[in-house]
């Protein structure tokens, strides 16, 4: 077992860490409180607190950076929120890190999507809604990581799900958006009873849902017991995270703004369960069953993601069965243990830059193009979107991992440790994860080609509302944006690995990365970076020769095998989802209605005229009510006798 | 102390009534008694000692004369911080509750100055509910209660008022007559053991630890069938939604916020300490019916085609996360349970008021009747969203303190139980959240929203419609911000800071749970 760090108090620049969370909180309260009367320069605000935020971030981290590795984990208690018996809740916090590499990305990258957002919104009535909206999540997404407890993590962990709930359906008026945001929000939900019944089962067995008493205690937990809770946890990580089964919302969820989808969708919220995993590694460290299924569950999610991304046509549910994949790739990662955590934080950081990037680009593209999104609609945008062409480049070439971009760097290392796994583990993890990058390169290069090169299908064709296209790159406040995280597509990865700088800070959070002994592996190290880029410069040779060097109709093929029909489907997995819960949810709900109003509410109003005599009685208590009630009581009488009766003979 | 705060919202009452011919001296006098009442619950707030309650004091600003010497009977009033945060939750919903009547559309030759009157009626005798420290003060009291809400619903309300009012009558007086039996038996019981009856709660629960088993579940029944109903639990409980559908708003918000937690309240303060073998020994079959509730009410919920009977069948399940957590016997679940009345109070509040404004401008109860009011009216919408998120228990809110303390509490003695009210949190989502998208989100449609001239089914395009006037539907205005105000603030507010609360509940939970003969299954050595 991993050593524990010990716990100091905040000091210095950390005691302001409340600040976080509080001034994007406060941003979002002026712009609801205010209403109309900040639309002029609403936006302006989010922007402002939101940097701010990162500001103070980046001020406790060099601070961090600045002490002795094993004074780097320090909590600041706030107040006390829920207290009664045993049970303490702290409104505490716990700056480590890995909570500050957290608080990084995400002010990070909520900064740069807040100034994009402010060109992409600028001619949206609902721009202060969608800022205010904004902000809550930041503050939210914040609480989730800095809490020092299980309920704060829960505070976040919804409090994130309503802002997610309200940015999908923030079109509101679009029926497609209302459903697909309550759809997040209940799938959502459904993790999130996993979650609960973790903390119930932690109290329970601990007497406490601090994580610093947890972790230490963790020990006395029985097999069952730890088993049990790191299943439930895993379910509030397959519901945040768009992991198998709870998969299915995340897709949808894309009828949200792009900078929403680019945030919330693909950067920071949905690995929220990578985080949850690598923050509970020590009750991960205890039980190889718990670890197992949590990598089992990743490598379900990174194929199917994969899969299913091949055959879609609109460009934001690439990208987001993209995400689905990218997102099992961590989950696998951290299932491995401790030979994983660190390489999952380092693959949701590079992720995080580069598929933010690639979100944002498809923003500008849709900015372009009528905000439409099938992609049947694009082809050679290059030449009239050069700086959104080039860093979605760059972005797609980090995504499939060539080196030296970022993916290479952050990818390979899971699957090199995938296959380290010893055993069946690691021929199928490893082998899985391998196919999944040959599929990545086909995805990923089949957008590529539709979206930049080959014939300018636009010119034949309008979009949705009847309007030609006229492609044009888009302003500054958000080409800006996509630079910064080119850069970091480029150049994150190699920095992040380069001498292990990432895993190494982590050591306090999540114990030392530990490397499977050289020959142990299913496969020699020598080989799989081979291996991986052989199955990438396939997977993209293919789209180019099957998709690039054709023409693209402009109308999606009907007439097409089952498995494209399957894989354009979902895999059925959405008609399973409603065949199995929906249906049959709602045949209950209407059954219930119909024995409710006349089923039970029969059977009580036939017992009330027995006992009342009849319906006569009824209209008399109407009219005559004192009497009717003094005769009640003579009746109340005649059963207080009987019930003395039956006492006194028992 | 306690008997200005029962006696002050009854003479209010009397001098409203008298006043039905200056309608305006008569709102304003209705409401100046409301505020006065709040300000002396608060002076009563700031009385009550926590440090003396955790030292031992059962209930403080006690007050007792001699009422029917022959019966042993007495005008016994005092608190305790269970008693104490539901009198005022009463006192913050009934400004709010007169706020909302003001312009109340009620039946012909109905005044809203009688409505008022009866509500501070029903005011006073709450106060005597949960102020009573003699059983059969509080039966009395239970009793009484009645009158006033059977008037405001079969006088003020809807078009079938008359028999919402009647079958609300006929349950709850069923269900206090099996009380009265139970009541008197008691009496008769202490008789027997002490050589002369008393009604006195102290003595009765000095008492109760010596009653055998078989004796503490009939008395125990008693209370509980009459509790039951009143909080309904499936499957006492369809009286609930005719009740809650036509009774007046205001009324409305009184009834399920606070008028039910009467049964809840009675369950912690009667049948719990009075009768702890019994309680203990059916708890299982409490705690089935509190998940069915859950689980079944939240589903009838669902597919609620009437906006004024969703609300009863939401608050239905959420009795039922009262009851388990009152029948897990743990401080957690306790307090956790005490702060779901307040906190569900509130929040119901809101969410019964906001229908209501709902209604108001739409005229119509259905919920096909309105869609994609968001566009016509975002603040009212917005209002609904923090009401049913309340509802569903989001963190941030305070319905979710409440509802993690019941199940955190509930869950090392009864596991099951707990994992099967934890799934009612998908239901809950289901429920508010599909209703939230029928009628605020999407097109603007429905015949509520559009007037006749839409249809039923009818989108038009809101931009059009706004621009022709169609819509008629408007913004929440000054007033009725003012009426919301004050719950959207204590909704946040609790839910981040409910330890003001909590520290005034506890140390009366804790002494219930030892009443009750446990101490807590975690956390008990602290």
């Amino acid at each position: 077992m991993t050593e524990l760090p010990e716990i100091g108090a905040a000091t210095g620049v950390a005691s302001l860490a409340w600040l976080l969370f509080v001034l994007p909180a406060l941003g979002a309260l002026v712009l609801f409180v205010l209403g109309r009367r900040a639309d002029r320069w609403g936006h302006w605000l989010g922007v402002l607190t939101v940097v701010a935020s990162f500001v103070v971030g980046l001020l406790i981290f060099i601070e961090t950076t600045g002490l002795p590795e094993d004074q780097r984990t320090r909590e600041l208690s706030l107040f006390e929120w829920i207290g009664v018996g045993g049970l303490h809740v702290d409104f505490g916090l716990r700056l480590d890190p890995l909570s500050l590499t957290f608080v990084l990305l995400i002010t990070g990258v909520g900064s740069l999507i807040h100034i994009y957002s402010t060109g992409y919104m600028s001619h949206d009535p609902g721009r202060r809604r969608f800022f205010a909206q904004l902000n809550l999540f930041v503050a939210a997404m914040l609480v989730l990581v800095l809490g020092n407890n299980f309920v704060m993590l829960y505070l976040g962990w919804e409090g994130v799900g309503l802002a997610s709930y309200l940015l999908i359906g923030f079109y509101q008026a679009r029926p497609a958006a209302a459903t697909a945001a309550k759809k997040a929000f209940v799938m959502n939900r459904v993790g999130d009873v996993g979650l609960a019944i973790a903390i119930f089962l932690l109290w329970t067995n601990l007497g406490t849902i601090q994580y610093s008493e947890v972790f230490a205690r963790a020990g006395e937990l029985s097999t069952p017991v730890l088993v049990t809770v790191t299943i439930m946890l895993l379910l509030g990580a397959c519901g945040k995270s768009g992991q198998f089964p709870l998969q299915a919302w995340l897709p949808d969820a894309m009828e949200g703004p792009t900078p929403v989808s680019a945030l919330i969708h693909a950067a920071t919220m949905v690995t929220a369960g990578v985080y949850l995993i690598a923050r509970a590694n020590p009750l991960y460290n205890l039980t190889e069953t718990g670890r197992l299924i949590v990598a089992l569950i990743g490598v379900i999610t990174l194929t199917l993601g994969a899969i299913i991304g091949c055959a879609k046509d609109d460009i934001k549910k690439v990208l987001a069965y993209s995400t689905v994949s990218q997102i099992g790739y961590m989950i696998l990662a951290v299932g491995l243990g401790p030979a994983g955590y660190a390489l999952g934080i380092t693959h949701l950081l590079t992720h995080g830059f580069f598929k933010a990037g690639l979100f944002l680009g498809a923003g500008s593209i849709m900015h372009a193009m009528n905000d439409t999104v099938d992609m049947r609609h694009y082809g050679g945008l290059f030449k009239y979107m050069k700086i959104t062409s080039v860093t979605f480049l760059l972005g797609y070439l980090a995504l499939i991992g060539i080196p030296p971009f970022a993916g290479y760097f952050s990818k390979d290392a899971i699957i090199e440790a995938a296959f380290d796994a010893g055993g069946w583990q690691g021929w199928v993890f490893g082998g899985f994860a391998t196919l999944a990058a040959g599929l990545t390169a086909f995805y990923m290069t089949r957008l590529v080609c539709m979206t930049f090169f080959g014939e300018e299908r636009w010119r034949n064709v309008t979009s949705e509302d009847g309007r030609e296209y006229h492609p044009h790159e888009s302003p500054s406040s958000m080409t800006v944006p996509m630079i910064l995280l080119a850069v970091g597509s480029v150049a994150a990865g190699f920095v992040l690995t380069n001498g292990h700088l990432l895993a190494d800070w982590l050591v306090p959070s999540l114990g030392e990365l530990q490397e499977a002994e050289p020959g142990t592996g299913a496969l020699p190290h020598s080989v799989i970076p081979w291996l991986v880029l052989g199955c990438t410069v396939l997977g993209a040779l293919l789209a180019y020769v099957f998709v690039g060097r054709r023409p693209t109709p402009v109308e999606q093929p009907q007439e097409v095998s089952w498995p494209v029909r399957a894989v354009r489907n979902d895999l059925y997995t959405n008609a399973i989802n409603e065949a199995l819960f929906e249906k049959p949810g709602l045949a209950l709900t209407s059954a219930f209605v119909a024995t409710d109003d006349r089923g039970v509410d029969g059977v009580v109003n036939g017992t009330g005229s027995l006992l009342t005599g009849s319906s006569g009685l009824l209209r008399r208590l109407q009219t005559g009510f004192v009497r009717s009630y003094a005769l009640s009581m003579l009746g109340g009488s005649v059963l207080v006798v009987a019930a003395l009766l039956v006492v006194r003979f028992s | 102390m306690l008997l200005i705060l029962l006696l002050l919202p009854l003479v209010g009452a009397a001098v409203v009534a008298s006043m039905a011919g200056n309608q305006r001296a008569a709102k304003l006098t209705a409401f100046a008694f409301a505020i006065v009442e709040l300000v002396l619950t608060a002076v009563a707030w700031f009385a009550y000692s926590v440090a003396d309650a955790e030292a031992g004091t059962r209930f403080q600003l006690e007050l007792a004369v001699d009422w029917i010497p022959a019966f042993g009977t007495r005008f016994a009033l005092g608190v305790d911080g269970i008693a104490l945060v539901m009198i005022a939750l009463t006192a913050v919903l009934v400004p709010i509750v007169l706020g909302f009547s003001w312009e109340e559309k009620l039946p012909a030759g109905r005044t809203v100055s009688g409505l008022m009157a009866l509500i501070l009626a029903t005011q006073g005798l709450l106060v005597g509910v949960f102020a009573a420290t003699d059983v059969f003060l509080f039966y009395v009291f239970f009793e009484a209660m009645l009158i006033p809400m059977y008037f405001l619903i079969g006088r003020f309300g809807g078009p079938r008022r008359q028999y919402a009012a009647v079958k609300f009558f006929l349950y709850s007086l069923l269900g206090g007559l099996i009380m009265l039996a139970s009541v008197i038996g008691l009496f008769v019981v202490s008789g027997q053991r002490l050589g002369q009856g008393t009604f006195s709660w102290g003595e009765l629960q000095q008492l109760a630890a010596t009653l055998p088993e078989s004796t503490q579940i009939w008395l125990f029944l008693g209370f509980f069938v009459a509790f039951a109903i009143k909080a309904p639990l499936v499957p006492f409980h369809t009286w609930l939604p005719d009740a809650g559908q036509q009774a007046p708003v205001g009324a409305g918000v009184l009834l399920v916020g606070v008028l039910d937690k009467v049964g809840t309240f009675g369950f912690l303060r009667y049948c719990l300490p009075l009768f702890p073998l019994a309680s203990q020994r059916l708890a299982p079959l409490v705690l089935v019916l509190a998940v069915i509730g859950i689980l079944y009410a939240g589903m009838v919920a669902i597919g609620q085609k009437d906006l004024k009977r969703f609300v009863p069948y939401t608050s239905i399940a959420h009795f039922g996360f009262i009851a388990l957590g009152i029948f897990a016997f743990s401080t957690q679940a306790f307090a956790g349970s005490t702060l779901y009345m307040v906190n569900h109070g509130i929040s119901t509040g809101l969410l019964f008021i906001v229908i209501g404004l709902l209604i108001v401008r739409g005229g119509s109860t259905l919920v096909a009747d309105y869609g994609g009011v968001h566009k016509v009216a975002p603040l009212l919408a917005g209002t609904f969203l923090v009401a049913v998120l309340a509802s569903l228990a989001l963190p941030g809110t305070n319905s979710f303190v409440s509802e993690f303390l019941v199940l955190i509490g509930s869950f090392p003695r009864e596991p099951v139980f707990t994992i099967l009210a934890t799934v009612g949190i998908i239901v809950a989502a289901l429920y508010v959240l599909w209703l939230y998208q029928r009628t605020m989100q999407g097109p603007l449609r429905g015949t509520a929203v559009l007037g006749a001239a839409g249809g039923p089914g009818t989108v038009i395009d809101p931009v059009a419609a706004a621009e022709k006037g169609r819509t008629s539907f408007t913004d929440l205005g000054k007033r009725e911000i003012a009426v919301l105000t004050p719950l959207i603030v204590l909704i946040i507010l609790l839910g981040f800071f409910p330890g003001p609360v909590l520290d005034v509940i506890n140390p009366s939970v804790q002494s219930t749970l030892t009443e009750v003969g446990l101490v807590d299954p975690v956390g008990a050595t602290r």
